[in-house]
């Protein structure tokens, strides 16, 4: 019972209790007005990716795949497409043998006997809801996805394995020391935030070539590796670990690096977690650095290459909205079960 | 649970004694390996320079990345902008002083990009000026309204709030390719307004239609992330201002105006600036939705002007893309000071 009630209570809370006024509707409105936007594109898409390549670009389109059934008719040796026609005052399903004008010689599949001729005009043929996996396998197997597939998955987890590392280490030093120069490299870090990519992207080419690690996945991920937000975020969390433990650490004689290792790090692994959530993020959706960086092939990652096949294959959408929608899928599912912590990062950090 | 006292002890630490082990056992043994190979020479730097110098160690990777790909470019850039060719190493290529800057900024008329030497330069400068006061309004208007909207006692909230936050987490790429599909000649958008009776159209070849879409996608994208940091700004004003306002009975739109507003501003300020300094650098989603700045130069943006003269086809004007660099990266930096002062002022 009381469950029921609250429940009624949550769908029908307002601003003043027990009325509903001309604000709550436009609010409403505008909410879930915001929410379909977000959505159609991205649904639209999605339901596109499964439509076999004859259907996907149909005008006005189908809402869901569909596509014409073909049957395998006794006396004909190619399969045959089925319609809904109307023989002798019948609604019947037939397979079509061939089409002079007007007129279409049809068979019934269960029955075939002598064609019968039907005027097209009354025919419609017959769909089926159809998924095209096809999209989805095709590209995998006969370009070269399932590589730009491993390249992200490869720069991601290693980018942010060590984005986790380097970071909490120079976390430590800044929150946990007292040292010459501190404070100046806590402000050199931070003041880093202040180049976009966009601007020192030239040089930072240059730089790449000039160690060597262009058109290397390596050449992607290194340069990413030392994060300033990364810093920041970690910094100000060990700044709340108390001193004490450090201090009784020192006392058993333990060495700086295992109390980094077994103490401050388990106790800041929610902030961990957080940069971890967006190390994640910013690697697999990143573009204009891997498109900089790779240029063969067979090192592109997910958004490259997406890019790429994009360009050359323009027409082929049922492959590129598959592929598009294989890359949606981590993210998505990032969203679906770290939401919180991704709000509760941006509305404390104010990174993205 | 956990093998050995002493992991357990440290899972125990970890996570406040609620921990989620069964699974960890393994995670946990593969770490103690990794650990103690790197331990070892560790601890051989510290007996040999001290615990004192230690920090210096820990600082040490990160230093060395940041001052590699960070600052020696920064150094490079400014001095990239004075040097001409197409030579990729800097010693090799020939010192032509402000000659690029002259190229960039010499004009007859400022307002008409044809009547300029580096006319893309002019065009991509006058796009990118039209596209921030267009996104920055539209995104500030939007993300301001839906904030206001989800403070309010609302039900389902944290569903709509999730909602509009989801875009921001998608790559440019696929914002870019599914919009381009919802756009299409075959697309959904075309097929609704089929319904309506209206003839259906290639938005994204028409100029006007195109760099509409690009704002509208623009705001798609990131508008749930302006949202968050207002809804934030909001939530921390007292509510009972609000409450004494009931009582002296305001209307809703005298205390938006009267409390609201003015209690954010200095929230909004900080947004508009942030706005500004990501709109400058629009690129990605973009090139991707307007096949790399189409119909033309229509939606041929900054970035991709830098981007187009130093990597695409053959140009290799890498003299060119840094002076243009570090024009916009002068801009930015007034931008960033700007939003640095307002945000202490906001903090005090």
């Amino acid at each position: 019972m009381h469950g029921t009630f609250s429940a009624i209570g949550f769908l029908t809370r307002t601003r003043r209790p027990g009325r509903i006024d001309m604000t709550d509707i436009l609010s409403w409105l505008w909410l879930v007005g915001g929410t379909l936007a977000v959505l159609i594109p991205v649904i639209w898409a999605g339901l596109s990716s499964l439509k076999p390549e004859a259907e996907i670009t149909r005008f006005p389109p189908t809402l869901l795949p569909r596509a014409a059934v073909q049957v395998e008719v006794q006396g004909f040796d190619k399969p045959l497409s089925l319609w809904n026609a109307t023989v002798d005052g019948e609604a019947r399903e037939m397979a079509m043998v061939r089409r002079i004008g007007l007129k279409a010689q049809m068979v019934d599949p269960k029955y075939p006997g002598k064609p019968v001729s039907v005027d097209t005009r009354s025919i419609s043929p017959v769909q089926r809801l159809t998924v095209a996996t096809e999209n989805y396998t095709d590209p995998l197997t006969r370009f070269n996805f399932l590589t730009f597939l491993k390249n992200s998955v490869f720069v991601t987890f290693v980018a942010t394995l060590l984005t986790l590392i380097v970071n909490a280490l120079a976390a430590f030093a800044l929150s946990k020391y007292r040292f010459r120069g501190d404070t100046a490299i806590f402000v050199l870090i931070i003041s880093t935030l202040m180049i976009p990519l966009t601007v020192v992207m030239v040089p930072a080419y240059l730089v790449v070539v000039g160690v060597g690690l262009v058109d290397n996945l390596w050449g992607v991920i290194i340069p990413t590796v030392a994060s300033p937000t990364g810093v920041f975020l970690l910094r100000q969390y060990m700044l709340t670990i108390p001193d004490e433990l450090i201090e009784a650490a020192r006392v058993d004689a333990a060495s700086e690096f295992r109390i980094f290792w077994r103490i401050v790090l388990p106790l800041t692994a929610p902030a961990l977690a957080v940069l971890a959530i967006f190390s994640v993020l910013w690697r697999w959706n990143d573009f204009l650095w891997p498109l900089i960086v790779l240029s063969s092939r067979e090192n592109f990652t997910l958004q490259v290459g997406l890019n790429a096949f994009q360009g050359e294959f323009s027409v082929q959408w049922h492959y590129i909205l598959a592929m598009t929608f294989l890359s949606l899928v981590p993210v998505t599912l990032v969203f679906l079960f770290l939401q919180r912590y991704i709000t509760t990062g941006i509305a404390g950090t104010g990174m993205k | 649970m956990s093998s050995t006292p002493q992991a357990s002890w440290r899972l125990h630490v970890a996570t406040g004694g609620t921990d989620m082990a069964g699974a960890t056992g393994f995670a946990d043994r593969a770490l103690d390996l990794a650990m103690a190979v790197v331990e070892a020479p560790i601890n051989a730097v510290e007996r040999l320079i001290g615990k004192r110098r230690m920090p210096y160690l820990f600082l040490a990777p990160n230093l060395v990345l940041f001052g590699i790909f960070t600052f020696l470019p920064i150094a490079i850039a400014v001095g990239y902008a004075f040097t001409g060719g197409t030579e990729l190493l800097i010693s090799n290529r020939p010192f032509v002083g402000l000659d690029n800057f002259r190229t960039l900024l010499s004009c007859e008329s400022y307002l008409v990009p044809g009547s300029c030497e580096e006319s893309l330069f002019w065009t991509a400068i006058w796009n990118t000026l039209w596209f921030v006061g267009f996104n920055v309004a539209a995104t500030l208007l939007v993300a301001l309204v839906t904030a206001l909207i989800l403070d309010r006692a609302i039900a389902a909230r944290g569903f709509f709030r999730a909602m509009f936050f989801y875009p921001v987490l998608l790559s440019p790429v696929v914002i870019g390719l599914i919009w381009k599909w919802f756009l299409d000649r075959n697309g959904l958008l075309n097929a609704f307004l089929q319904m309506l009776g209206v003839p259906p159209e290639i938005f994204l070849l028409e100029v006007g239609w195109s760099r509409f879409f690009v704002v509208v996608v623009s705001v798609w994208f990131h508008m749930g992330f302006y949202t968050l940091i207002l809804l934030a700004g909001l939530q921390a004003i007292p509510k009972d201002l609000y409450e004494a306002a009931a009582i002296d009975a305001a209307t809703p739109s005298r205390t938006l105006l009267r409390i609201t507003l003015p209690l954010l501003g200095p929230n909004l300020i900080v947004v508009l600036v942030l706005l500004m300094i990501k709109s400058v650098q629009i690129f990605d989603e973009a090139w991707v939705l307007t096949n790399g700045g189409g119909p033309g130069t229509a939606n041929t943006f900054l970035v991709q002007y830098i981007y187009q003269m130093a990597f695409a086809g053959d140009l290799r004007l890498y003299g060119l893309a840094s002076a243009a660099s570090v024009l916009m990266g002068l801009v930015l930096l007034v931008l960033t000071l700007v939003q640095l002062r307002l945000g202490k002022k906001a903090e005090s």
